[in-house]
């Protein structure tokens, strides 16, 4: 009985998070015609090819330029970002400097502010400069992430000895080379979690290239799904697409989280605590 | 340690420099902006941007669907937030309780989710809420859940699915932070399991609820692509169902200036609430 109760629990969870994941496996698996009149949670013909390939050559192939899109500004973004929020935190959290506190606490002001909030002025100041509408315009306010930098700081706090940095010092080693040769090192169990955190706040930034983008080729994925989702009503042969397009953009995702999950909870527990 | 002024700079600048120009820039410039109004002389006369002072933000206050679809989301909040962090808080302690096999696969299974896009979630939902192609025919075919009562909660249900995992992993992480000695007195004592997690872990973990809590708070205040997407689901979602779709749907009209007056009082209205929510918090634990 003890421990009945536990597995039935975590039976139901598991049924609740995974059913949604199965649904739209099976359904992007068949064709039209199928999709309404046969059992949802269960295969008839197993169309999932014929899908994919009506998926990849519409309108040109635009869903893989959209996620090849998503890709860049995401991954790249995110890689940037890290890589800036390291180093500001590592400074922040190693060196003593005047202003040191006040920088960090302006920073972390912008923790609160929420992402959404700057996306409409971010469009206008953009458009001054006639720039919406542009890959930079999503790409370069999405590597800014304060976060990255509060969390680096306490990583460097925590990971990177004083006495290491000093002895490097002794032995010749610039401060620029130390850091990318020692302390990033030292960090990067850290870093990955940073980037993880910064992968998903730009993937789920939905408003920003909503208000920015107009011109089609510059979408990511998400929107460029939420566009056609838009259209089912007038174009019904745009439902199976619009449900293999979205088993084919989480994929990848599922699978890299998968992998990387030990440096979820690993990073996430010496964030939390603190 | 003292550093050489050429590698500070060569640290913070980079990282200095995108935060004022596409983190605080924007802020003043939404400000700024939310301070002028457009004139015209006459009906068709060109339009002149001039200082307007407060003007739109008696709009804002003045604006009645705004603040309805404030107390939407607090409401959502109230009732969503609560239960998904509760969800998580259970699941994240059953994985500790040691009753349970098979932890690694569960704990990858909750995760899953997290790992769809809020966009991509909410159109998978919104298919599964669909009285003709939803799989669970016998609850969508008795029950709209796409009709105006209930939509809110469909909502919530799939902001739920996606971030319960995700706020799991965080509770997890601190309660595997526990050292083991801790438990002795309470093993010696002959403390069951539940008295154990209610006694010692919950409070130990509680830093980590409450900063669950705060994204939370941010994250409901700025619920956007999923009553976004559903629009196109339900004809109960309106165009200023939550603040950001205010927001949205004013800068199309396009009103940039009531626009930004309405961000910065959400901007505003999300700080405070997780300020006041951390401050309050704090305040508990010093007792």
């Amino acid at each position: 009985m003890k421990r009945v109760t536990p597995m039935v629990v975590m039976g139901a969870a598991t049924f609740y998070f995974l059913i949604p994941i199965w649904w739209l496996f099976v359904a992007a698996s068949k064709s039209r015609s199928e999709f309404t009149g046969t059992t949802p949670l269960w295969f008839a013909d197993f169309a999932l090819t014929d899908n994919l390939g009506e998926l990849f050559a519409y309108r040109d192939g635009v869903f893989l330029r959209w996620m090849l899109n998503s890709v860049v500004y995401t991954g790249g973004a995110a890689l940037l970002g890290t890589i800036l929020a390291a180093m500001c935190g590592y400074a922040l959290a190693k060196y003593r400097f005047r202003g040191r506190e006040a920088i960090f606490n302006v920073i972390l002001g912008g923790v609160l502010v929420p992402a959404t909030a700057l996306a409409l002025p971010l469009f206008l100041i953009f458009s001054r400069f006639e720039a919406t509408n542009t890959f930079w315009s999503v790409f370069l306010p999405s590597l800014v992430n304060p976060f990255g930098v509060y969390l680096a700081r306490i990583y460097a706090g925590a990971s990177v000895p004083d006495e290491l940095l000093e002895a490097s010092r002794l032995d010749g080693s610039g401060e620029i080379r130390t850091f990318f040769t020692i302390s990033s090192r030292l960090m990067f169990p850290a870093l990955v979690t940073i980037f993880l955190f910064h992968f998903v706040a730009v993937w789920n930034n939905f408003l920003l290239p909503l208000i920015m983008l107009g011109e089609e080729r510059l979408f990511p994925v998400t929107l460029g799904l939420y566009t056609w989702n838009t259209q089912v009503n007038q174009l019904p042969e745009l439902r199976m697409l619009v449900l293999t397009g979205a088993l084919v953009s989480i994929v990848p995702l599922v699978i890299a989280f998968l992998l990387l999950q030990r440096f979820w909870r690993n990073g996430l527990g010496s964030g939390a605590i603190k | 340690m003292r550093a050489p002024k050429k590698a500070l700079l060569f640290f913070i600048l980079p990282f200095g420099l995108l935060f004022t120009a596409f983190y605080l820039a924007p802020i003043l410039y939404a400000i700024k902006q939310s301070l002028y109004r457009v004139e015209r002389t006459g009906t068709f006369g060109p339009a002149v941007e001039v200082f307007g002072g407060l003007t739109q933000y008696q709009r804002v206050f003045a604006d009645g669907p705004f603040w309805e679809s404030i107390g939407r989301v607090l409401l959502f909040g109230v009732v969503q937030v609560p239960v998904m962090l509760g969800l998580a808080l259970l699941l994240a302690l059953l994985l500790d309780s040691g009753l349970v096999k098979g932890r690694r696969f569960f704990r990858l299974a909750f995760f899953v989710p997290y790992a769809v896009p809020g966009v991509v979630a909410a159109i998978m939902w919104g298919f599964l809420y669909s009285p003709s192609l939803s799989p669970f025919d016998a609850v969508t075919g008795n029950v709209d859940l796409l009709s105006a009562d209930l939509v809110l909660w469909s909502m919530a249900n799939v902001v739920t699915w996606v971030y319960v995992g995700y706020n799991m992993l965080i509770i997890y992480s601190s309660l595997l932070a526990i050292p083991q000695e801790v438990y002795e007195a309470a093993r010696i004592d002959g403390a069951g399991a539940i008295r154990t997690a209610w006694a010692i872990k919950i409070p130990l973990v509680m830093p980590a609820i409450v900063l669950t809590t705060v994204f939370s708070i941010i994250g409901t205040l700025q619920l956007l692509a999923e009553p976004q997407v559903f629009r196109t689901f339900s004809s109960a979602v309106s165009s200023t169902y939550t603040p950001n779709l205010t927001v949205y749907s004013t800068s199309s009209i396009p009103n940039f200036h009531l626009a930004a007056a309405f961000s910065v009082v959400l901007a505003l209205a999300t700080c405070l609430l997780s300020f006041a929510f951390l401050k309050v918090t704090q305040r508990g634990g010093d007792k």
